[in-house]
């Protein structure tokens, strides 16, 4: 008599070629390794609201008995102390994100479109050369781009950061393929039988339909740009981004290091939460961004 | 598409070139589009290294103009530069261990992560992709590896009796290059990590039951016969994201083991480069740096891309 195998059930749907030893394997594998990666961050985060005497502890803990905001505290204090006021430092990276960001995304949008929807005598070769760049270091760059942004006058400016980042070729590698996969050109037919301009259609018909891609372009390009520290192009004090302020408190030591801990703390905090809030929009996308011929 | 060709212009009728300019004409709005992103785009990425090509065939300093001396900074750089092949020696080792090593554990724990439930997953993606974004927060590393008795992990390992003097790690040669390599690889689940993520939730699910129903029985034969087929396109891209990531690294050393290093352990390119560019103003020589770095890079990633497509076939 054949034995039928007993099918594996979960939420009464049947679960195909998966042994249990196998998912608790995997389980523990993960539960490990993401151990060792949350770790440092851990350590991180409660750093930053350990008091002075906790963090002086020794053996160091890896809790805390009395959280305190006290770091925070003095990492603004300690900032209010410098002649350029801690404010400035902050705007000059929100700025510099917004800008640089939003730029981007403009850019890569109207793009992407023209690439992947209009296909003109030598947009086949335009995407490759894009497809090329992403494997440039940026190494490789660094001179002539100095050398350009000095040529333009746009040394000491804000601008040297921004301009740049609107031509990074990720957002609009990453827009076109998803604008490819998701934008049937039916639609836009029919816009343009009505007679519809293509400014309109891209903005009315094919902006809305690409929103997760967009809205990925945001995150990914805003990460880039919140990190932008110590740069060649900005030698004013007041144009100075806030890592750098961090970087200047790091730098002062183990007497700063309950400030320095507040201070990475905020830092890192801004890209997570902003990717936390669209990880589901950031993962959406990247579904289309295999790299077709 | 039948009505982009318009009942006055057949193609047949045209000349190769005539139809080209007809077509270009037709969508001149796409050259408008495209046109502002172009022009940053070349101006800083392709343009830099066509000119950085040339001005490593030069001796430049930035005031004078420069001047053309052929191949003497790679003859210069190959054979009189002990520095440079230091440097050389050790970008290599970064990029083979953190390259394939990023690319490979993406995948894996992409792998992994894909079999949980949905609330479990992100929670997990957003566990290993958290380092990748979190600006400068490999500092914590300095805190955690501090050479002092009273450092973190020195504190505890001697407390536990597994050592019984305080290890120098950031500042001894021993430990440098692989701390250095396990925090790259620690942050370096990035976009790579994502696009994985998301190509195998794409992956049609009745291709794995018509794959049970053909006769596979584990989640190994899944993964060869059907996910890793299935996946190919992202797994060129996450290839590119981890080769052109693992040629940029030279930040974490600098940060956590100084510039220089300890006896030039973990020493790179990178490091070589700046030294050249920042404090010497030979921007010749930079460049000739930033071309070997640049042939590498893209010389690995063209070849990786060229393995991988065979994959499958």
């Amino acid at each position: 008599m054949a034995r039928v195998k007993k099918l594996r059930t979960s939420n009464h749907r049947v679960v195909l070629n998966r042994s249990r030893g196998g998912d608790i394997a995997i389980n523990t594998v993960l539960l490990i390794l993401g151990l060792i990666m949350a770790l440092p961050m851990y350590l991180m985060i409660i750093n930053a609201f350990k008091p002075l005497n906790e963090l002086f502890l020794y053996p160091p803990r890896f809790y805390i008995t009395s959280p305190t905001f006290d770091n925070l505290k003095s990492l603004f204090t300690l900032l209010g102390t410098t002649w350029v006021p801690i404010t400035r430092y902050i705007f000059n990276t929100v700025f510099i994100s917004f800008a640089g960001t939003f730029g981007n995304l403009f850019l890569s949008s109207i793009g992407a479109y023209a690439l992947s929807k209009m296909k003109f005598p030598g947009s086949r070769g335009m995407f490759k050369l894009i497809v090329y760049s992403l494997m440039f270091p940026t190494t490789v760059t660094l001179i002539v781009a100095f050398i350009i942004i000095s040529k333009v006058g746009l040394m000491d400016t804000h601008w040297a950061i921004i301009i740049p980042a609107w031509g990074s070729s990720q957002g609009i590698f990453l827009m076109k393929q998803f604008m490819e996969a998701n934008i049937t050109d039916a639609v836009l037919e029919s816009a343009r039988l009505d007679g519809a301009s293509e400014l309109r259609i891209f903005w009315k018909i094919a902006m809305p339909m690409v929103k997760p891609a967009w809205l990925t372009l945001i995150v990914l390009s805003f990460q880039g740009l919140w990190r932008t520290g110590e740069s060649m192009y900005i030698q004013s004090e007041q144009l100075k981004t806030f890592p750098c302020a961090v970087n200047q408190i790091l730098a002062a030591g183990i007497i700063r290091s309950g400030a320095s801990a507040a201070a990475s703390f905020i830092l890192m905090f801004v890209p997570i939460i902003v990717f936390v809030i669209l990880q589901s929009k950031v993962i959406e996308t990247m579904g289309s961004s295999g790299m077709k011929d | 598409m039948s009505n982009k060709v318009k009942a006055d212009v057949d193609r047949r009728k045209m000349s190769k070139l005539a139809w080209t300019w007809y077509e270009m004409k037709r969508n001149w709005v796409g050259y408008v589009f495209v046109l502002p992103f172009l022009i940053i785009f070349l101006l800083f990425s392709i343009i830099p290294v066509i000119a950085t090509l040339y001005l490593s065939l030069t001796q430049y300093n930035l005031i004078q103009a420069p001047k053309f001396i052929g191949f003497s900074n790679y003859i210069q750089l190959f054979l009189n530069d002990d520095l440079f092949m230091t440097g050389l020696k050790n970008t290599m080792i970064f990029a083979v261990a953190t390259g394939p090593g990023s690319f490979i554990l993406s995948f894996i724990v992409a792998w992994f992560i894909n079999q949980l439930q949905p609330k479990r997953r992100a929670l997990m993606t957003l566990i290993f992709y958290a380092p990748s974004i979190s600006g400068n927060a490999y500092t914590i590393f300095a805190y955690i590896f501090d050479k002092d008795s009273k450092g973190f992990l020195n504190s505890w390992l001697l407390k536990l009796g597994l050592i019984d003097s305080p290890r120098l790690w950031f500042s001894d040669v021993r430990y440098i290059m692989p701390l250095c390599i396990a925090i790259s690889l620690w942050m370096s689940l990035g976009t790579a990590f994502l696009s994985f993520i998301a190509g195998l939730q794409g992956i049609d699910q009745a291709q794995y039951e018509a794959g049970a129903v053909d006769g596979i029985t584990n989640r190994w034969q899944e993964l060869w016969y059907i996910t890793l087929p299935n996946m190919k396109d992202h797994l060129m891209f996450g290839a590119v994201m981890s080769i052109t990531g693992a040629f940029g690294y030279g930040d974490v050393v600098t940060t956590l083991a100084g510039n220089p290093p300890q006896e030039y352990v973990g020493y790179t390119l990178m490091h070589h480069f700046g030294e050249y560019a920042s404090n010497r103003w030979e921007y010749g020589y930079a460049s000739a740096i930033a071309l070997v770095i640049f042939l590498l890079c893209f010389g690995s990633n063209i070849l990786v891309n060229k393995l991988l497509k065979k994959v499958g076939q």
